[in-house]
């Protein structure tokens, strides 16, 4: 089926406006970026089509890549039905936001390369969907990663922008060193890196009720998916990753490179599910991480933040699924979310580029008349993300929910009070931009406005171009009827669903929690907008420290950040480098030179004293053999 | 090789005493002489000196190696000769002087 096409058309994108597009015109980088994108979900399509119905997975092999004793890695592409879904999850939410990304990016510098780098994601996500070995899925890992990054410090002559932008790198390169320690001890337990070998070895092995090897390679692995998706302890990148440009938070840091994590854990199901503890602990760490964002979530005022917020809470909700054992649940919200929470994004965007570059909530308000489509499609994804019953969000989320009751009653209790939660800091968001009077400056006064928006010279707030506008409606349809798209039917095979009957009550609480958190945002933020300052000044130190975001950076700068500044500076710099290296090096420079100082008084440059040394060394080699007795 | 009578009158040491001396009046030579052609023809001295030698075991072993190492010798110094030679002339040309004190410029 040439699979290879899939990722090969973002890849030519990205070689042509990578290579040339400095010279191209903006249609043409358009035509190239959107339609490799397009031409790569229409293989897909069609791909997908003659493949139908996937029962078992269909493999491609190209060719060995690496031969090395026992270890055989080749470069295989492999569509079953869970990539199936990343493949149109991938594709088609990333052509929506390249075709967004086209009206909004229209007034930035550095066209061209926004577009080489966004194609070059698509490459190296396939990739990693694609991928049939862990080796290879590592390379579509790193390449997203690289690809973040770019785009993180797209505006590199911002200091936020990229410090950003190395913050995402290194948190995630502690998540990958976790991830490459998981792949060593699979080949070392395994002795393979593919897919179907490794599932096979692992379904072979007992379940491991105390903590062994498998145990050992999954936290490795949970290890490295809590750093692509953004999960406890390593959370801390992505919501300074707003610093990017919106489609690119859209697209990479809410619907598609986030969910790698969650991805890989699915795709690792088999190894899971023989390490309980493992299973465990993905859990837990998503139930804590969808709670602490979702609280954080409720304090932001810059609108990017309070999404970034509730990408990691909601990704919470997806570890949550996968390691209660309903990892198709898991999945069907990493779809879901894709489409509400790329709307919100782009919605986001819109709005930020509407007001030319604002974002604090603050200063918005009252924009429903001036962006009704942007007002209307952000409130389907707000319906959808709170969890309002038949949309998107309630269809994945609930049974996410009803998995965790089955597991541990608890945690289902947790998670629907986060989802309360969701409910009010996504309303709370919409309500703070969308109604009330407008309380941001009027453009003409506005002089500093961030992202280079500022040559606009719109009077006021204004609605976005078609081009954007245009795929917020196609995600509002996705985000209100992506709910009956039965993803967990669909991955019924691979990821068997538990769906025992569960009180009334539990099936209720969801939406009740869903209506009950936009009525409280309702209220305080427009019935009684002052309520809320009140609200937090009651709770003053409460309210300080989740504002500060739990001072979790300020934490990981004191405990790990200085510690190694510090020692690279005094032990490695000072002691090892300066004193240890250098010390070495110059001390055999010192030596030679001095070596050289006293030789160099033999070098007279007269002929007739080097012929008396030749004749001196002579007659002192033929006394040592003299005195040795010859040379035998 | 035939075998050819060795003169016992003159007996081997006396070959290589005659060899030695030439030798050392070749080094002293080179060391002393401050005219470069001299020192040359020292060398030259010195090469035949060590000839003498290959050729008074060569002949008493009654061994051929002797007889080539020789012919080597000779081959070598002939060639020394003319490059020497030929460095010797370009210096002339270029300085005006054979002694070699004032060809000192290999320390620059």
């Amino acid at each position: 089926m040439n699979l290879w096409l899939i990722p090969a058309f973002p890849l030519l994108g990205f070689l042509l406006n990578g290579l040339f597009g400095r010279r191209f015109s903006k249609p043409l980088i358009n035509l190239i970026a959107v339609g490799s994108v397009m031409l790569s979900f229409l293989w897909v399509l069609k791909t997908l089509n003659g493949l139908y119905p996937i029962e078992q997975p269909h493999l491609e092999h190209y060719f060995t890549w690496i031969q090395s004793g026992s270890l055989n890695i080749s470069v295989d592409f492999g569509v079953d039905r869970l990539t199936a879904v990343f493949l149109l999850i991938v594709t088609g939410v990333g052509l929506l936001i390249h075709t967004y990304a086209m009206g909004y990016m229209e007034h930035e510098g550095g066209y061209y390369r926004f577009f080489a780098y966004l194609n070059l994601f698509m490459f190296f996500m396939l990739t990693l969907v694609l991928a049939h070995n862990y080796l290879l899925l590592f390379v579509g890992w790193e390449g997203v990663g690289l690809c973040s990054y770019l785009l993180i410090g797209f505006y590199f002559l911002e200091k936020f922008a990229t410090d950003a932008g190395n913050k995402a790198f290194i948190v995630n390169r502690i998540g990958d060193f976790g991830f490459s320690l998981g792949a060593f001890l699979i080949f070392k337990q395994f002795g393979s890196l593919d897919f179907t070998q490794v599932f096979e070895g692992a379904n072979k092995m007992p379940v491991e009720n105390s903590f062994g090897l498998m145990t050992g390679i999954c936290l490795l692995l949970l290890l490295g998916a809590t750093g692509k998706s953004a999960q406890i302890p390593l959370y801390v990148w992505l919501p300074d990753a707003m610093a990017g440009p919106t489609p690119v938070s859209a697209l990479i840091h809410a619907a598609t490179m986030v969910t790698a994590g969650v991805y890989m854990v699915a795709r690792s199901s088999a190894l899971f599910l023989h390490a309980p503890i493992a299973m465990d602990t993905v859990a837990v760490i998503g139930l804590a991480t969808a709670f602490l964002a979702a609280t954080i979530g409720l304090t932001q005022f810059d609108i990017k933040k309070v999404f970034a917020y509730s990408t990691v809470s909601q990704l919470g909700y997806m570890f949550l699924g996968c390691g209660v054992g309903a990892f198709s649940a898991g999945i069907f919200h990493v779809m879901t979310h894709a489409f509400f929470k790329a709307l919100l994004f782009l919605g986001a965007g819109a709005v930020i580029h509407g007001l030319s570059g604002e974002q604090d909530l603050r200063k918005m308000g009252g924009l429903a008349k001036y962006m009704p489509i942007t007002c209307a499609t952000l409130a389907a994804a707000s319906l959808a993300i709170a969890g309002v019953p038949f949309l998107s969000g309630a269809a994945s989320k609930d049974l996410i929910l009803e998995a965790a009751y089955q597991h541990a009653p608890w945690m289902y209790w947790v998670a629907v009070f986060t989802a309360g939660l969701t409910a009010f800091y996504v309303w709370r968001a919409w309500f703070m931009a969308f109604t009330g009077e407008y309380r941001g400056k009027k453009q003409d006064e506005h002089a500093d406005a961030g992202h280079g928006h500022g040559g606009h010279g719109h009077g006021q707030p204004h609605e976005s171009p078609f081009v954007m506008t245009g795929p917020l409606i196609a995600l509002a349809l996705l985000s209100l009827g992506g709910g009956f798209l039965s993803v967990t039917k669909w991955l019924e095979p691979m990821f068997a669903l538990h769906e025992e009957a569960v009180p009334f009550m539990i099936r209720l609480m969801p939406a009740v929690m869903a209506f009950g958190g936009i009525f409280l945002a309702f209220v305080f933020y427009y019935l009684k907008p002052g309520l809320a300052d009140s609200f937090a000044g009651a709770f003053g130190g409460l309210y300080r420290l989740v504002f500060d975001k739990y001072r979790i950076d300020e934490f990981y700068n004191a405990v790990v950040v200085e510690p190694v500044i510090q020692g690279s500076r005094t032990v490695l710099w000072k002691g090892v480098d300066a004193g240890g290296i250098d010390g070495a090096v110059n001390g055999l420079g010192r030596l030679s030179r001095g070596t050289g100082s006293i030789l160099r008084l033999m070098q007279s440059g007269s002929i007739r004293a080097y012929a008396a040394w030749v004749v001196f060394g002579s007659v002192l080699v033929i006394l040592a053999i003299g005195v040795a007795g010859g040379l035998r | 090789m035939p075998a050819l009578p060795f003169p016992d009158s003159v007996p081997l040491s006396w070959y290589l005493i005659l060899s030695a001396v030439l030798f050392c009046l070749g080094i002293a030579g080179f060391v002393y002489r401050r005219n470069v052609i001299t020192v040359f023809m020292s060398i030259e001295l010195m090469l035949n000196a060590v000839n003498l030698t290959f050729i008074t075991f060569s002949y008493k072993l009654k061994h051929i190696d002797g007889h080539i190492f020789a012919f080597f010798v000779m081959v070598v110094a002939a060639a020394e000769a003319a490059v020497g030679l030929a460095i010797i002339l370009t210096v002339f040309k270029n300085r005006h002087t054979l002694l070699i004190d004032e060809v000192n410029t290999l320390k620059w």
